[in-house]
């Protein structure tokens, strides 16, 4: 019997594109529910009780929540095809940090980059440039985070990158001049199926953030 | 082959002290570094350059930083007495509560209830119950969160055994009430009181020394602020 793969998800989301990344890397099909986060869907809260968010993943009926979590849970269901964590343990401990390191960092920092200004923006461009600095640093000489192929913490990673030019823009700095590394990694990633798929354009979510901005009636 | 094992920790830490767990659990011998995190040692700085924070582990040389991250490697290196299950789902489900657990649980009860006061302490009580209901039903039908002995998310959760206690002796404020939260109550203290867990809980005196501190310093600044 076949397997059954509920997507929920919400277009924009960096963290929902990491799921649709996963997928794609194990070429596995799915069925995909954009939600309106204005107005959650009755599954999506019968599924997600606890937080209320997307992704959420549904595999034969059961619930998976959290994005860096469904990834793992992903690679370890369907380990025999594009594995994501390496098997060494310290290899895996390694990517386990650098992906909690991008949860912990640079969703907020970039929130606050197109939502604040002034002193506050400032704050957080420096502060998100040291950040993708550490992270070409972790990158060094490697095509990928993950070596010779995609791993766990480019699935992490490069989600952010279609949010870019929209930090770009209302940020009003350029990343490539900071972390030109991390951009041709970006580019590199890119060029392959499973993420040109499951990214969004830049352009697109560079008008949802304006939208966003309006609708907070931050300028 | 003796592997050196080091642990950089602080003595009041929960996060440092579900490795200490972890590593007595499996039996694993190690080396105590205890840090003054007002003035941290070179070793740290070197061994956790991204946050300059404990727990560290460092096996044979290599650091390993996050406890979760570490808890998850010495369940890999050292496979005797596993914490997390075996099944993909059900391991999922545990790094669910353990995320949960810090994200939600803690945040709500230290940073929300323990350092506020009337209506605001209220309202983030509300917030706080919410989060204890979802751990009470999880805990339905089971002794421990990892079912039949301690796991992941026992070792993930354990602080509240110890800390809601004396929270609530600092702030005068019922947090977990056996009548609301029957099996969270009866885990607390079946989980206080578990070999290897009941040797190694931070010093009570120094422990309400410690957060009356903080509650202190955390009222302040809030009237200072107003």
């Amino acid at each position: 019997m076949a397997d059954e793969i509920i997507l929920l998800d919400f277009w924009p989301s960096m963290f929902g594109m990491r799921v649709r990344l996963a997928l794609a890397e194990k070429g596995l099909k799915y069925e995909y529910k954009e939600e309106d986060l204005r107005n959650k869907s009755p599954l999506l809260l019968e599924m997600n009780p606890v937080h209320k968010k997307i992704p959420v993943l549904i595999h034969n009926g059961k619930p998976i929540c959290e994005s860096l979590i469904i990834v793992q849970y992903i690679d370890e269901v369907w380990h025999d095809k594009s594995p994501l964590l390496p098997s060494d343990p310290y290899q895996r401990a390694q990517a386990r940090f650098w992906a909690d390191y991008v949860d912990k960092k640079l969703y907020e920092l970039g929130r606050k980059i197109w939502s604040t200004k002034g002193e506050e923006q400032e704050t957080a461009k420096k502060e998100f440039i040291e950040c993708l600095k550490l992270l070409e640093g972790e990158l060094g000489d490697k095509p990928y985070f993950g070596g010779e192929k995609i791993g766990f913490v480019d699935v992490a990673l490069v989600t952010f990158s279609c949010w870019f030019h929209a930090y770009e823009s209302f940020g009003n700095f350029s990343i490539e001049a900071e972390c030109p590394k991390l951009i041709a990694w970006t580019k590199r990633c890119m060029e392959k199926e499973s993420v040109s798929s499951s990214l969004e354009d830049p352009h697109k979510v560079h008008g949802f953030v304006m939208g966003m901005k309006k609708k907070l009636g931050i300028e | 082959m003796a592997e050196e094992v080091k642990l950089f920790r602080t003595w009041s830490s929960p996060f440092a002290l579900r490795i200490v767990w972890a590593l007595k659990i499996k039996g694993i011998e190690y080396e105590t570094i205890f840090e003054d995190l007002s003035d941290k040692s070179p070793s740290l700085l070197q061994y956790n350059p991204a946050h300059k924070k404990i727990p560290v582990l460092v096996h044979s040389g290599k650091p390993i930083a996050e406890s979760y991250v570490i808890l998850e490697y010495i369940d890999e290196t050292w496979k005797e007495t596993p914490l997390l299950p075996e099944d993909p789902y059900e391991r999922a489900m545990a790094r669910f509560w353990a995320k949960f657990g810090d994200d939600k649980v803690l945040t709500s009860i230290v940073w929300g209830v323990f350092i506020k006061e009337g209506k605001e302490q209220e309202e983030a009580m509300v917030e706080a119950m919410k989060n204890l209901w979802f751990l009470e039903e999880e805990l339905r039908g089971k002794k421990f969160f990892g079912g039949e002995r301690i796991g992941f998310v026992d070792l993930a959760l354990g602080w509240l055994a110890n800390l809601i206690n004396i929270l609530e002796d600092v702030a005068g404020q019922k947090i977990v009430d056996e009548d609301k939260f029957p099996l969270l109550s009866a885990w607390m203290k079946d989980f206080a009181n578990s070999p290897i867990i009941k040797d190694n809980w931070p010093p009570r005196v120094q422990m309400i020394a410690k957060f009356r501190a903080l509650r202190d310093a955390k009222l302040a600044a809030a009237a200072s602020s107003k």
